[in-house]
């Protein structure tokens, strides 16, 4: 193998090297530096010049003291089922000190596009144990959903809950679960809490984690989901588990992408973000799905933090184009310390309509969570009206919605951080709040289903 | 473009084939040093794959490509070998129910041949080389024939005939013909002498470049509305056979299922859904349902009048572009025919945001956003494809183009939404504060317009109804004096208005929920003739004049609102069934009942 001496220049995360002879675009390259052994891949190439992206950053490199190798190949990770239950670095190295991974297998990271036409359309449902989850926005295996947060809001408390809590629901069979967490750009105490809440619910052995710490080279975030959804994929397609993913957070890896861009000279699009971000995120998002004739699935939630709280800001933008729905988390309900806190009209899941019901979770769930959006709704409208003209003068109906609306908050919505509700018990809830409200007012509700479920409420 | 200078490029000379060698590659651009001759807008096979690409610059120091395939993998130094023609699409029978990728590449076949995953490189024949088609011929010796004359029918599906025409830009005399029977797409059907002497052969197969619009004869006005079953659509902004609209909305503010609601339910005679850098479960959606859907009209699958074009966000940037192209070229194609085929393009801002990628690529200079200057041309180019015509062999046909907008942050001062407001003439704004409230479809009336209006109002009052336009004006005006009416009630509450007002508010409330509101998910309301939309709104209009009259005589508005009669009108879009229109009179005379009660009681 032909090893070059020494690179024409560095600029931030990228080398450029020349001289060069039968390189290969998008292959991987490893570098022999003074400060020890780096990997990089090549993103431009013109005849005999290269420029590479280093993943682990390019300090401590010098322009004469490096060798560079080129594999031809381009960046693979192994990946084997043994994977559960360990942690590893953004770019899959093992950091638990258990040893190194034999790999049943070495796959490219970048995955291939999934053909349309074998993709399977998703049809059931994860149970994550929070009603206002599992009763209003209802995950479905092979969907991607994302949490949209914000700075100071809890959603790593969330994240940590749905890794400890989601199963696959009671009409799983054998069905085998399992869970790959991707932190990206997390600080220390984050990945701390994470690591510990796993290892304390016992859920550890059933999750392999990816940590790119927030002081980890920047260029290895944007690895980190790759290698992660390389062996998810994986493990849904040929070991047929179902898989769910949980990314976090996106808002990091953007941030990555938008400094590599720069560093790169390419022209900024929106706020600096490269023009292809769009489709940077669909090749991590689109990666969530079903193979027809396989028992297996992916399923993602990534996690991102609005900045500044603006979904308008292009990152939840483009993520909320390419994901099937999205989950919003508020701050006034935050600060009302309602916890998870969901804010539910502007969350949605776009694939729930046809993984619950009957055969699923149960018959009337569809008209339970519509009614329950549009009560919700009501209460909203009634608590504007009653700021302009007081609470006295409300009508009765209005007072009840006014009451359900509150009840509705800290119960539904509501939940201790370890309360794990079985979807009966979130249904069962729901009617238990809308018994609050007079039956003539349940209009998204059949008729058959409000003569068996419906009681008011009782005083 | 001239038909004869279209003729020499397509039939331009084989045996000098340019070929160059690769020098720089930056993700889907590949760049030769010098000019080896290719021509702009050449197909060029890219690498020892053989990658398809197109040539999209040309100077003295460097030729530029895109590449509609993943480049990784590829090496300095590779060759690139011309194809002598621009990027095409191959057409004959075989496309209808049929999903191909953004460069006509049947996904079935990939699929069999690269399993689930799509490989690069992979090569396929774009239509099945080997069927037979059941053929009548429907030219005889003698015939003289020109570009676009039927010289065969084929039944493609239960639902369509395909027409095989001669391709554009020939004439001449039919020779020969082959008997009715069973033929490939690569038989010869006739022998015809060209007006240049030359004898030719005929098959079913024609080739068209992609950027280049087919030939017509003539551009109609557009005279017909394209049926939608959805009242907001047909009865207040709709659009016209061969017209333009945008739908523009925020995320989850229901494009594409507006666009589902319009490509299941519509007139059209053919529907081409192109999914354009959208997501891969909603095009198995779309193939899932309109297998199993069946079109009210024909009482077939919808497939067996759908085309898809799948190029998912994840599937390579170059050929997204390209997507919107291709699906253009087979509508006009079936246009020419003498079908009405209507193109939903889901959505061309992922396609405005490839030019944009590929822009950044090539290091032009950005305009607004980082947009290429150039992108209003090119959304002209591609709208002003859409129009009535009249075809090259005397049929009519159309092409109606309802193309879905994503606006970042659902804000419609950016870039795509203005431009393509420029040149659609129908704009069906969807809101996001709507949608939050489930009011579907979330199309805000004060916001969106149509055009068509003026030139469908003969339609309407020949085909509906004489005072369609009247009524229609009527309910679009209670709508815009609710709207004013509420800025004020945010301020001081509903209470101080004069009941008149009040009534404006209530009947206003009927139009929004009874009319408006469409639920795609119910059985009746999912699509609704034309005749059921008149009814309901002359019925609404009807109550309205009821109550005015009471009003007038001085009852209050809180005594009407105790009646049921509001919920029932506005339940009438679920408790009756579209082929009982009869149940109008009892509505009628219940709201007589009405009017009569609530004088007696309190007269």
């Amino acid at each position: 193998m032909i090893e070059y001496l020494g690179l024409k220049s560095i600029n931030g995360p990228l080398v450029i090297l020349e001289g060069i002879k039968d390189a290969v675009f998008d292959e991987m390259v490893e570098f022999d530096t003074d400060a020890g052994r780096r990997l990089g891949k090549i993103i431009e190439l013109n005849k005999d010049k290269a420029v590479i992206q280093v993943f682990e950053g390019t300090d401590n490199m010098t322009l004469d003291g490096t060798h560079t190798r080129l594999s031809g190949r381009p960046m693979e990770v192994g990946v084997s089922e043994e994977m559960l239950g360990r942690s590893f670095n953004g770019i899959g190295v093992p950091i638990d000190g258990l040893g190194d991974i034999v790999p049943e297998k070495k796959l490219d990271i970048n995955g291939k596009p999934l053909n349309p036409v074998s993709r399977e359309y998703p049809r059931n449902y994860i149970r994550t144990g929070i009603s206002v989850i599992d009763g209003l926005m209802t995950l479905i295996r092979g969907q991607k959903l994302p949490i949209f947060s914000g700075n100071g809001l809890p959603h790593d408390q969330l994240a940590a809950q749905i890794v400890t809590q989601s199963s696959l629901g009671d009409n799983a069979g054998d069905d085998k679960f399992a869970i790959v967490f991707a932190a990206m750009g997390v600080t220390h105490d984050v990945a701390q809490y994470f690591k510990r809440t796993f290892a304390e619910s016992g859920a550890a052995e059933h999750v392999a984690m990816f940590v790119n710490l927030a002081d980890d080279p920047v260029v290895e975030r944007l690895i980190t989901p790759k290698v992660a959804l390389t062996l998810a994929e994986y493990l849904a397609f040929e070991k047929n588990m179902h898989i769910l993913v949980v990314l976090t957070d996106m808002t990091s890896y953007c941030e990555a992408m938008r400094e590599v861009s720069s560093s790169k000279g390419e022209i900024p699009s929106r706020k600096g973000y490269p023009g292809y971000m769009y489709s940077d995120l669909a090749s991590i998002y689109e990666r969530a799905g079903i193979v027809k004739g396989v028992n297996g699935s992916v399923t993602q939630i990534p996690i991102l933090s609005m900045p500044n709280d603006d979904i308008t800001h292009p990152i939840p933008d483009l993520t909320g184009y390419i994901t099937e729905g999205q989950i919003v988390l508020d701050r006034t309900l935050n600060g009302k310390s309602i916890y998870p806190p969901v804010s539910v009209l502007p969350s949605l899941s776009r694939l729930m309509k046809d993984g619950i019901g009957e055969g699923f979770t149960r018959e009337d769930h569809q008209d339970v969570a519509n009614q329950l959006f549009s009560s919700y709704a009501h209460s909203e409208d009634a608590r504007n009206l009653a700021a302009v003209i007081g609470e006295e003068e409300l009508s009765d109906t209005d007072k009840a919605y006014l009451k359900f609306g509150d009840e509705f908050e800290s119960r539904f919505i509501g939940q201790d951080p370890s309360d794990n509700r079985t979807i009966e018990k979130t249904l069962d809830l729901g009617w238990e709040l809308l018994g609050l409200l007079p039956r003539a007012e349940l209009d998204r509700i059949d008729t058959k289903l409000l003569d068996k479920y419906y009681k008011p409420y009782e005083e | 473009m001239n038909i004869n200078a279209l003729d020499l490029i397509l039939k331009s000379d084989k045996n000098k084939v340019p070929e160059g060698e690769i020098y720089g590659i930056n993700g889907p651009v590949v760049t030769i040093l010098g000019n080896p001759g290719f021509k702009m807008n050449e197909m060029v096979y890219v690498g020892d794959l053989r990658l398809v690409g197109e040539v999209i610059g040309l100077n003295s120091e460097k030729t530029t490509i895109e590449v509609y395939e993943e480049t990784s993998g590829m090496k300095p130094g590779e060759k690139v070998v011309g194809s002598g023609s621009p990027v095409s699409c191959v057409l004959a029978p075989g496309i209808i129910s049929n999903i191909f990728d953004g460069i006509e590449r049947p996904l079935n076949l990939i699929r069999e041949k690269e399993g689930a995953y799509i490989s690069k490189g992979v090569s396929v024949d774009s239509l099945p080389q080997d069927k037979l088609w059941e053929t009548h011929i429907t030219v005889k010796p003698g015939d003289r024939v020109s570009g676009g004359s039927i010289i065969a029918e084929v039944k493609e599906t239960r639902a369509i005939v395909h027409k095989v025409m001669l391709p554009p830009g020939t004439e001449g005399t039919v020779k020969e013909i082959c008997p009715d029977g069973s033929y490939t797409i690569n038989d010869k059907l006739i022998t015809v002498e060209l007006s240049t002497g030359e004898i030719k052969d005929m098959t079913m197969c024609q080739r068209w470049p992609i950027r280049i619009p087919r030939p017509v004869s003539r551009r109609y006005s557009p005279t017909m509305p394209l049926i939608t079953g959805q009242r907001i659509i047909d009865s207040l902004f709709p659009i016209a056979k061969g017209g333009t609209a945008a739908i523009p909305g925020g995320f989850g503010t229901g494009k594409t299922m507006t666009q589902h609601q319009i490509a299941k339910w519509s007139d059209a005679d053919i529907i081409i859904y192109i999914g354009c850098g959208e997501r891969g479960n909603e095009m198995t959606q779309v193939l899932e349902e309109f297998t199993e859907l069946v079109d009210p009209k024909t009482g077939n699958p919808l497939m067996d009048r759908t085309v898809l074009i799948a190029n998912t966000s994840n599937m390579p940037v170059a050929a997204r572009e390209a997507s919107l192209y291709s699906g253009l070229t087979l509508a006009e194609y079936y246009r020419d025919m003498g079908y009405h085929v209507a193109i939903m393009a889901d959505s061309t801002s992922r396609w405005a945001e490839a030019l944009r990628e590929l822009s950044g690529r090539l290091e032009e200079m950005p305009a607004e956003e980082g947009y290429p200057a150039y992108l209003a041309s090119r959304l002209a180019m591609f709208y002003e494809r859409a129009g009535f015509v009249k075809n090259l062999n005397g049929t009519e046909g159309s092409v109606s183009i309802i193309g879905a907008v994503s606006p970042q942050g659902g804000d419609f001062s950016e870039p795509v939404t203005q431009n393509t407001k420029r040149f659609v003439r129908c704009f069906w704004a969807l809101d996001k504060s709507l949608a939050y409230a489930r009011h579907y479809p979330a199309i805000q009336w004060l916001t969106s317009y149509s055009e068509y209006t003026k030139d469908l109002s003969a339609w309407y009052s020949e085909n509906v109804d004489k005072r369609f336009m009247d009524y229609r004006n009527q309910i679009y005006y209670i709508l815009t004096q609710e709207s004013k009416l509420m800025d004020i009630v945010k301020l001081i509450g509903s209470d101080v208005l004069p009941d008149d007002q009040k009534l404006t508010l209530l009947i206003a409330k009927v139009i929004r929920i009874g009319f408006l509101q469409q639920n795609a998910f119910h059985k009746e309301d999912t699509c609704v003739p034309m005749e059921k939309q008149f009814k309901m709104m002359e019925l609404i209009l009807y109550l309205n004049k009821k109550c005015k009259a009471l009003i007038a005589l001085g009852m209050p508005v809180s005594v009407l609102e105790r009646y049921d009669i509001f919920d029932r009108i506005i339940n009438i879009k679920y408790d009756m069934p579209n082929d009982k229109l009869e149940m109008f009179e009892e509505y009628t005379a219940a709201v007589d009942r009405f009017y009569d009660d609530v004088l007696e009681k309190n007269g």
